[in-house]
């Protein structure tokens, strides 16, 4: 019999591998269906990593930390912003950029930081209920992000499905001209995506940085911010489906490390590679479902709006 | 206040040659902002950095032999990008060649024969090409993003290759380090002049960016690839196989990447590492674009993104600044260009007031094409 301490330490390990991907997927979710394509995710994400580590160490309280991890985020989608929806700008181009200068703009800050242990998210502790065999760590015993990942995910679907404001999102996404000429402002509703989805990249790579690995080493999103790309893809643009595969790819990133750890001898690097893998694969077998992803997916998901004078 | 942008009649050729200019000049000023609240004098920075590695004859060879690679990957790029294919995987089709081409000297360490190398080129061009192919099969067979499977191919390249020189291609007498066997004379890409750092491998770039400016502008090739990129219903209609140019142009990149991948190894390096490039895959995205596509622009703007590594390294040792500040700066470019390349499309200006709401509008329409 395998015993509870092996499952509880894999489903914890297993939800502090999801929780970065599911958090920055979920304001992608967002961003897309407002018809923007951010491919800055994982620029977003690193600037929230060393953003929080730093603001963190430096006033001593993960609260401040993950406030600024958020903030971080969100101070950098903005030139994204300024490009793509004022200028107009090539999406696909404009974000690649931002990866490029928050890993750049990440690991200069970052070099004073290198090597410092860092402040650990604090967990949850309630008396009883985390006592519990397996379902209390788990359930009862994770730190403030796990929670709040969940209800972005709950509160992003009813945002979409249920609000007015939510609804006129996904107007734009689907036809800026329809939403324009009926009066919406385009521009401030794909601001307001666009911010959301940076302080949700922010919070995801903040997430990295003070409860994963509380330590900052360069480039530890490793990727990160192009998986929860390509799980919104995934999830067809619907936020129960993006919790869901972030959880299918958290698990197939532990999975290979306690195989390693049960005596199966397979190179460190094969295992690293998995979630890349999975990745493609996911990409392979989703995309080939074609309409699947015409359903859902926003019309002017990734074109240039320029308001008609 | 607010940005009005209006659409120009025809996309204006003085300001694509003007935009670049720009977009370099307002990088310098970021950069002057960016010294000067580090606590260096920007003047001096700025020299260090962008005028220093110019004045001596051993960093202008430097230049050259960092600028080759970028070349040779960005032409390949600029093919793809052309034919609107978002290659960004070129870090792993560069490694990618670096591995196969590698294959022979490692395994046959004393064969020494002038087929070699030749053999060597061929064979790093097809691992280029073959990892290159990965990502247009899966996009014309299961319309998977070429975007995020190429970049995701390139993490696992990376992978295989520190698995290799730490595992099985490690140099048994290397004390454990984890490299390769040094390559043999033969494996080994020539020098240019005895004692100098220019290796064979920096013409490839000046020939395959000469071809390309070639091919590219006269050739029926070409001009499908150019539709197809701009306009895939012409393309359509034109009876240009769309798939089969998706995948002949990442065939061309990853192996362009690939030959640059061995010369950095063969020419450069002279044995395999876990880090061979400093990220010439990337930084390459940054010279197709600030090279308009075009192979010739290319050539300058590797040369000016190579000053920047050389920059960085210079800033680091005189003025011990981080050699980060390289990556910033390369970031901050790619936005400068995006940012001024609206002015070839739109004229813009500054409006005050609010919009009217309600008013109907085609504008964007003519948007779509040139995005």
């Amino acid at each position: 019999m395998v015993d509870a301490g092996i499952i509880t330490a894999i489903a914890l390990t297993v939800i502090t591998a999801s929780t970065p991907l599911l958090l920055a997927a979920i304001g992608e979710l967002v961003v897309e269906r407002s018809g923007v394509l951010n491919l800055g995710l994982e620029g977003m994400m690193i600037a929230g990593a060393i953003g929080g580590f730093a603001a963190a160490n430096l006033t001593g309280s993960t609260a401040i930390g993950v406030g600024v991890a958020a903030v971080a985020g969100a101070v950098l989608s903005i030139p994204f912003g300024i490009l793509v929806i004022n200028l107009a700008a090539n999406q696909v181009a404009t974000g690649l950029s931002l990866t490029l200068f928050g890993l750049g703009a990440a690991a200069m800050v970052g070099e004073p930081f290198l090597g410092t242990p860092g402040l650990k998210l604090p967990k949850l502790d309630i008396p009883g209920l985390t006592d519990l065999q397996v379902i209390g760590p788990v359930l009862f015993g994770q730190d403030g992000l796990v929670y709040l990942s969940f209800v972005l995910v709950a509160a992003t679907s009813w945002f979409l499905t249920r609000s007015r404001a939510g609804l006129t999102l996904r107007a734009v996404g689907d036809s800026h001209d329809s939403a324009h000429n009926l009066g919406i402002s385009v521009r401030k509703v794909r601001w307001m995506a666009v911010l959301f989805g940076g302080a949700c990249a922010g919070l995801g790579g903040g997430y990295l940085s003070l409860a994963y690995t509380p330590l900052w080493t360069e480039n530890m999103t490793a990727g990160r911010g192009w998986i929860a790309l390509a799980l919104v893809v995934f999830s067809s643009w619907l936020p129960w489906r993006v919790a869901i595969g972030a959880y299918l790819f958290g698990a197939v990133t532990i999975l290979g490390f306690h195989a390693q750890g049960a005596g199966i001898r397979i190179p460190s690097q094969f295992i690293s590679a998995l979630p890349y893998l999975a990745t493609i694969v996911v990409l392979v077998i989703i995309s080939r479902n074609k309409t699947l992803l015409r359903v859902n997916t926003p019309a002017c998901l990734g074109k240039p709006f320029v308001p008609a004078r | 206040m607010r940005l009005e942008l209006v659409p120009r009649a025809e996309r204006s050729t003085a300001m694509a040659l003007v935009s670049p200019v720009i977009a370099i000049g307002l990088t310098l000023i970021f950069g002057v902002v960016l010294f000067a609240s580090l606590g260096v004098n920007p003047a001096r920075a700025l020299y260090i950095y962008f005028v220093e590695p110019l004045t001596k004859a051993w960093s202008l060879e430097e230049l050259v032999v960092k600028a080759s690679p970028l070349v040779l990957i960005a032409v390949g790029l600029a093919i793809c990008f052309r034919a609107n294919a978002w290659n960004i995987g070129a870090e792993g089709q560069f490694t990618a060649g670096a591995i196969a081409g590698s294959v022979l000297p490692i395994y046959f360490p004393d064969f020494q024969s002038p087929v070699l190398l030749p053999a060597m080129l061929v064979m790093a061009m097809a691992g280029g090409a073959l990892y290159g192919a990965i990502p247009a099969i899966l996009k014309n067979r299961f319309s998977a993003n070429e975007i995020l499977t190429s970049l995701m191919l390139s993490y696992v390249a990376l992978l295989i290759l520190d698995w290799l020189v730490r595992g099985p291609w490690r140099d048994p007498g290397s004390f454990n380090f984890p490299e390769s066997r040094l390559f043999n004379a033969s494996a080994t890409l020539p020098l240019l002049a005895e004692g100098g750092r220019m290796h064979v491998g920096i013409l490839f770039g000046l020939i395959i960016a000469a071809l390309a400016a070639w091919r590219l502008g006269v050739s029926v090739h070409g001009f499908a690839i150019k539709v197809t990129g701009e306009a895939p219903r012409a393309a359509r209609f034109a009876g240009f196989d769309q798939k089969r140019i998706i995948l002949a142009v990442f065939v061309i990149a990853g192996a362009l990447a690939g030959l640059a991948g061995i010369a950095e190894v063969s020419g450069t390096i002279g044995q395999l590492r876990p880090e061979i490039s400093p990220g010439y895959g990337f930084t390459a995205i940054i010279v197709a674009f600030l090279g308009r596509l075009n192979p010739l622009g290319i050539v300058i703007a590797g040369l000016l993104l190579a000053l920047t590594f050389l920059g960085g390294e210079a800033a680091q040792i005189t003025l011990g600044l981080s050699d980060k500040v390289t990556r910033l700066f390369q970031g901050f470019l790619l936005f400068m260009i995006l940012a001024c390349d609206t002015l070839i499309a739109y004229r813009v200006s500054l409006k005050f007031g609010h919009r009217a709401a309600g008013v109907t509008g085609t504008a964007d329409q003519k948007m779509v094409s040139n995005g």
